[in-house]
């Protein structure tokens, strides 16, 4: 039987008292607890999946909500000693249905799909005619960042800024294609955006 | 239209100003986070940072909407 690793002075509800006990006993008890779990995993996973199919069939839908629901098994099986019982046992467990339901679903929906790593949609927004005031000031703020994404920032950057922030490619679907994490890629975004707001700063 | 998206494209480059957790700190806290949303204390002052995470990374603010939305179905239910 696995030991408890729920943090000092916290309390768990029932719920989450009755399934985490039974997660970690072992027999029919265990087996139990784990149907359970996956019956939750499963209802989280076809939550998030008809929030987000885009395009998917209904069978394909399916697909994915039953692998993610199976992934996020795994998921909570593994890492059940790092519950420590700051939120209920099932927000916690959803999270990572959700998770894997999620990055399945962008994974589907660009598979074949080449990435966008031209800043187009910045030359369109400058192209249109000048309106009032604030819309010039908005448009020479989006040309001075668009001249200082070429000047400030590194080609890894610029490259990520762009399919992330300019063509909305999923950070997931970046991360298998050039075979990093989400994390990482991030870390990459955030001190391409602050290089940006610091020149900017500097510069106005 | 035209104007609203410019901004939100001036908002994706420039991402949010102040301090941010980034993806990881970010799911490691995303449930407790959300068990506060919903229990009406105060997450942001509990998890600094989370909010403008998710400003920035709409990978995970679809995740972080989607657990609220969950976790609010259960408590109705």
């Amino acid at each position: 039987m696995r030991t408890t690793s729920v943090a000092p002075g916290t309390t768990l509800d029932p719920e989450s008292q009755e399934l985490l006990q039974g997660l970690k006993s072992s027999g029919r008890a265990y087996d139990d607890a784990c149907a359970r779990l996956h019956a939750l995993l499963l209802r989280a996973a076809r939550f998030e999946v008809s929030r987000r199919r885009r395009g998917l069939t209904g069978a394909e839908a399916d697909a994915i909500a039953m692998e993610a629901a199976d992934d996020a098994l795994l998921a909570v099986l593994r890492r059940l000693d790092d519950f420590r019982g700051l939120s209920k046992l099932t927000t916690w467990a959803y999270k990572f249905a959700l998770y894997e339901a999620a990055v399945k679903v962008r994974r589907q929906t660009w598979r074949g799909r080449e990435l966008p790593f031209e800043p187009e949609a910045l030359g369109s927004f400058q192209a249109v005619s000048p309106g009032p005031e604030e819309d010039v000031e908005v448009r020479e703020r989006l040309g001075r960042i668009a001249a200082a994404m070429d000047d400030v920032l590194t080609p890894h950057q610029r490259r990520v800024l762009v399919a992330l922030a300019v063509n909305g490619v999923p950070i997931d679907v970046l991360a298998d294609r050039l075979s990093t994490t989400r994390g990482a890629l991030y870390k990459t975004l955030h001190d391409a955006r602050a290089k940006l707001r610091a020149h900017l700063e500097e510069t106005s | 239209m035209e104007d609203a998206n410019t901004n939100e494209l001036l908002r994706r480059l420039l991402g949010p100003a102040g301090p941010e957790i980034g993806c990881d700190a970010c799911f490691e806290e995303l449930d407790r986070y959300v068990d506060l949303e919903v229990a009406g204390k105060d997450a942001d002052a509990a998890v600094p940072g989370l909010r403008a995470h998710l400003e920035g990374c709409p990978a995970c603010r679809e995740e972080h909407e989607s657990l609220l939305a969950l976790v609010q179905s259960d408590e109705k239910s």
